[in-house]
């Protein structure tokens, strides 16, 4: 399939053009949301055309150029429609542009918008970026075609309607507009990582997709030690997938998990990374929870673990954001140190925090500090708990199974 | 044809409450629908499955006057049973629909034995026909 693979990157080739040719075309026309139909017309008209008629010499300039008469039509059909001239770009031969070093990270910028929701900025940034299909997006969110294509749409006519223009955010505003970048990056790879069964395959690739943009934005801002810090975080995470799910799709936590098969190259990559974003100064929180994971990649074990250390990055995070969730993985690594009962007393600040006080999680964590301090009876409610109000089906069974192995071992103290 | 097989299971702490299983006998009972689920998939019969979150998230929700909505939490005490799950299946038959969801309905329970759960089949109805 010499048409379709690129011995250079191992990526299709269609899926690195992807992104090039849409922001050439971007540029070119001003106008990003047509620019995204007609480049996807002209994938299809590839991917239809090259296997049969050979892979043309120029394949970027080929797609630009299908790309640009697929939007002068469109252009034109609406002129039709609203009876009036415009004035339309000269048919001739165009001369192709060369991808430009901030392509990628303007693509970002226009999908990652602040006027879009962030599953519409999640399903644009696949496409127009990762260069996969409506179809593929909606399988690996699980929802029908038709919902997929109407959420791109609606992402795509509300960046027209914002009049968002294919070019650099102001200095102003590029910071923010990077944040969250950086967030619907991260949230692509949260929802590939925690995969739920079925569909783990398909999802897993929406981890990949995350890694394969987060490098892209690194390329472009090298210097940049939050994006560093974030992809070091991705890698360091990554690394532990295939660990994490036992041999029918179940849950395996961190202190079970078989050490041995984490990906020491995807591990030494990140730490690598993440050593020389903080030489950089300005720690950020991406960084603070790289070196989290880093530090648990460089543990024999569980047991092992630099847990002072680790309780002292949490610290450092618990000051940039008050976020709960920071407070009950605290919690835990307080428990390592200190004991199960001060990471329970911990615990108990979030006991009147609203956004956290019926979250599984903390019934879950709570019933885990429990068991290691002893109180069986109480653990065993907790996990309940914690397995009524969570809405994974993994997690769901997890919770169950630790509920039931406790219980087992109260009724007969020899068994397990 | 398609089905909908529905999996109701009846509220409280009887023998469907998998909170109170020895962990080996859930283990084996999500082992079986795990294999089920994937069996289907492969001989093509599955449209799609879904199992719900635990009723005690269940909101009851009815328009007010004005359109707005009204919100009852759950769990709702009238009910007897909850719906657990669902499979919506692709079959040549209702009567392999039939053979479905009595396999289904055989998922072990506590020490391995079938629940026997009753499962309501329903036929999904078909678009009406194109006028195009």
């Amino acid at each position: 399939m010499r048409a379709e693979d690129d011995g250079a990157t191992g990526e299709p080739l269609l899926r690195t053009l992807a992104p090039e040719v849409l922001a050439i075309v971007a540029r070119r026309f001003g106008d990003f949301a047509r620019a995204e139909d007609a480049v996807q017309e002209a994938l299809i008209a590839a991917a239809i055309q090259w296997p049969e008629r050979g892979r043309p010499d120029a394949p970027r300039a080929w797609l630009v150029r299908v790309a640009s008469r697929r939007m002068m039509d469109a252009i034109r059909a609406d002129a039709a429609r609203q009876r009036r001239e415009v004035a339309v770009a000269p048919t001739e031969a165009w001369t192709v542009d060369e991808p430009s070093h901030d392509d990628p990270l303007l693509l970002l910028f226009m999908c990652c918008h602040p006027a879009l929701t962030r599953p519409s900025a999640i399903a644009l940034t696949l496409r127009a970026v990762g260069g996969l299909t409506t179809a593929e997006i909606a399988h690996a969110f699980l929802v029908p075609e038709s919902t997929m294509a109407q959420r791109i749409s609606r992402a795509k006519a509300t960046i027209a309607k914002e009049g968002a223009r294919f070019e650099m955010p102001d200095l102003d505003a590029r910071a923010a507009r990077l944040a969250t970048v950086l967030n619907v990056l991260y949230l692509i790879f949260n929802e590939g990582y925690v995969s739920s069964q079925g569909a783990s395959l398909q999802r897993a690739d929406l981890s990949r997709e995350a890694i394969r943009a987060m490098r892209q934005v690194a390329r472009a801002l090298p210097e940049d030690p939050e994006v560093a810090g974030l992809l070091a975080l991705m890698l360091l995470t990554d690394a532990r997938r295939v660990a994490r799910t036992g041999p029918s799709g179940e849950l395996v936590p961190l202190d079970q998990q078989d050490r041995s098969r984490w990906d020491r190259r995807s591990i030494q990559e990140g730490i690598r990374i993440l050593t020389e974003a903080l030489g950089r100064g300005a720690v950020g929180s991406y960084q603070v929870q790289a070196a989290i994971a880093a530090v648990h990649s460089e543990a024999l074990d569980f047991e092992d673990t630099d847990w002072p250390q680790i309780l002292a990055l949490y610290g450092l995070l618990a000051h940039m954001s008050d976020n709960p969730m920071v407070t009950l993985n605290r919690a835990v690594a307080l428990a390592m140190v200190r004991g199960a009962e001060a990471g329970l007393a911990l615990l108990e600040s979030l006991d009147e925090d609203p956004r956290v006080r019926e979250h599984h999680r903390l019934a879950a964590v709570r019933g885990h500090l429990l068991e290691r301090a002893g109180r069986h009876a109480e653990a065993i409610a907790q996990y309940r708990l914690a397995a009524e109000r969570t809405a994974s089906q993994v997690e769901q069974e997890y919770l169950v199974l630790q509920a039931g192995r406790l219980r087992a071992r109260e009724e007969d103290p020899n068994e397990g | 044809m398609k089905f909908m097989m529905m999996m109701h299971t009846p509220r409280g702490n009887g023998e469907y409450s998998v909170l109170d299983w020895p962990p080996g006998d859930f283990q084996a009972h999500v082992d079986f629908m795990r294999r089920f689920a994937a069996e289907l998939h492969e001989a093509g019969e599955l449209v799609g499955a879904e199992g719900l979150a635990p009723p005690g998230q269940a909101r009851l929700v009815r328009a007010k006057g004005d359109g707005e909505p009204e919100i009852t939490d759950g769990p709702f005490a009238e009910g007897k049973e909850f719906l657990a799950g669902y499979w919506i299946v692709d079959v040549e038959s209702p009567r392999r629909a039939h053979e479905l969801a009595a396999r289904a309905s055989m998922a072990p329970g506590p020490g391995g034995t079938p629940l026997r759960i009753p499962i309501e089949v329903r036929e999904v109805m078909s678009a009406p026909p194109s006028n195009d």
